[in-house]
């Protein structure tokens, strides 16, 4: 027994030789991972993706801290929702505007849910915004190097409220039309530039069709393209300069010299 | 800050960052978890309470009191509490909300002391509580206040069987314009941002009270659309409105 095991390493049958063909499920990993290394070669992401996800956070990271990451995905849903109504929405102000707004909520299938989703996740959304800025506020987390951060941020805070001025009219029930128009009275109101901007908004002297398309573009097009770059910028900022550490940590003076500090 | 203190920060950050955890998958984590938690709250939010749509719009008529969404009630109170200082009006709508706005966007560039925690931040804290405090107040008092649509008024002493009916007329066009949302008439409607309306028909003569409906000062919504549409329902509005010469003392409404 022991000369049989002491040489069946050399002589026992090799396993089952492997064929040459694969099986689908290995050939369908095959071909995504040639398809990943493929785009790779050529946008060469996979680095920076690699430092990014990567990366160290600071320690004592706690819950307060994903109100930022929590305010984009409730912009995200805003963006999805939103792209659903556009299908179905006709921005006219001889009826089409409240009819299809009707229509979307009595009769196309699940409707009335997203449009639901999108007024809930605009609230989400303030909410949570303003929870961010008061967490990095009370956290004195906008000061060097994070204050293009902070300042971006406040421009964001701006769009969002203009988000839901714009959307408030879109819906054109007599709430969103009367609201709208002291609205727009308000910024009447204002020293130098208020007259103008609401002609602008108006699209004229008078309330009317003008108004609703130019409500719908600026509501659909403009803001949320602003966003999603300033957003972009933001996110960039917050990786490169590093998520801040919570300011009642202290760093420990290393007892040994760190050779080599990741910033 | 100056540069010594600059550096000093990013040496510290740099050695708590080095003691800190990979960003995947210990923070990504959490955000994905938060990430379910509101997608969960905007789902639950809109299969409880849905989005409902009121009647069409109708320009001709100011059926509705005009109330902004929740989170810009705080600036509809300002007009509110601004109200007995006319002057302050474009401060209250504009010029408040826009220096806070400027506060905020320039807040790095004034507060640039190197402390961070919040303890030792006495103006820092103050400011923001305060600021909390009156954005709060301000929402719920905004919430608050309701939309009445009700007026019954005692008839004035004197008036002959026609301007009976005008003013019983005036009262029932008064409460579906909304009117009450913004003025104060007698124990009726809200104290602001609009002027009183209890004695207008003293100060105002019927003229001034018409060329004022049509062209009403910011941000009160005009009701040359009225006018144009229903000019009996309009002239029964004027008619009834100057009619208010009701003293506080001879209240009896």
């Amino acid at each position: 027994m022991a000369i049989i095991g002491s040489r069946g390493r050399t002589t026992a049958p090799l396993p089952p030789a492997q064929s040459d063909e694969l099986t689908r499920p290995e050939a369908a990993a095959e071909a995504g991972l040639t398809v990943v290394n493929w785009i790779d070669e050529r946008a060469q992401l996979s680095q920076g993706l690699r430092w990014m996800m990567f990366r160290k956070v600071p320690k004592g990271i706690n819950w307060a801290y994903t109100l930022g990451s929590a305010t984009m995905f409730a912009f995200l849903n805003q963006a999805v929702t939103g792209v659903f109504l556009a299908m179905y929405y006709r921005p006219s102000v001889t009826g089409g505007a409240y009819q299809s707004t009707r229509n979307i909520i009595d009769n196309v299938f699940l409707g009335q849910f997203v449009l639901s989703m999108h007024l809930y996740g605009a609230y989400l959304m303030i909410v949570l915004i303003f929870l961010h800025m008061a967490r990095v506020f009370f956290f004195g987390a906008y000061k060097y190097p994070r204050e293009l951060s902070w300042i971006i941020g406040v421009v964001l805070l701006i769009l969002t409220l203009a988000m839901g001025f714009t959307g408030y009219l879109l819906p054109f029930d007599q709430r969103s039309y009367w609201a709208t128009i002291v609205g727009v009275n308000i910024n009447g109101t204002a020293p130098f530039l208020g007259p103008y901007i609401s002609d602008f908004l108006r699209g004229g002297p008078e309330f009317g069709a003008t108004t609703l398309s130019r409500f719908y573009a600026i509501h659909m097009m403009l803001i949320p393209g602003l966003m999603a770059a300033l957003i972009g910028f933001h996110l960039y900022l917050v990786m490169k300069l590093g998520i801040s550490a919570p300011p009642w940590l202290k760093a420990q003076e290393p007892e040994v010299a760190i050779e080599k500090v990741e910033v | 800050m100056n540069q010594a203190e600059k550096e000093q920060y990013l040496r510290e950050y740099a050695l708590l960052k080095n003691e800190g955890k990979p960003f995947f998958p210990y923070a990504v984590a959490k955000d994905a978890i938060m990430a379910v938690i509101v997608m969960a709250v905007i789902m639950l939010l809109s299969l409880l309470f849905g989005a409902e749509l009121g009647p069409a719009v109708n320009p001709t008529t100011t059926t509705y009191v005009p109330r902004p969404d929740w989170y810009f009630f705080f600036l509809f109170e300002l007009l509110r509490v601004m109200r007995n200082a006319p002057k302050l009006t474009d401060m209250a709508t504009i010029g408040l909300p826009t220096l806070m706005m400027i506060g905020l966007f320039l807040l790095p560039l004034y507060d640039r002391s190197p402390e961070r925690l919040i303890t030792r931040r006495p103006v820092a804290l103050a400011a923001g509580i305060a600021t909390i405090l009156c954005m709060a107040y301000l929402t719920y008092t905004g919430a608050e206040v309701g939309s009445p649509n009700q007026l019954v008024l005692p008839i004035p002493a004197g008036l002959t069987k026609a301007q009976k009916a005008t003013f019983l007329a005036g009262e029932i066009i008064v409460g579906e314009s909304g009117c009450e949302g913004c003025h104060e008439i007698g124990t009726y409607g809200n104290n602001g941002p609009g002027p009183l309306l209890t004695h207008i028909g003293s100060i105002l003569r019927p003229g001034g009270i018409a060329s004022t409906l049509k062209n009403p000062t910011a941000p009160m919504p005009s009701f040359a659309g009225l006018a144009k549409s229903s000019p009996k329902k309009f002239e029964e509005l004027v008619q009834f409105l100057s009619m208010l010469h009701y003293k506080s003392s001879s209240w009896t409404g």
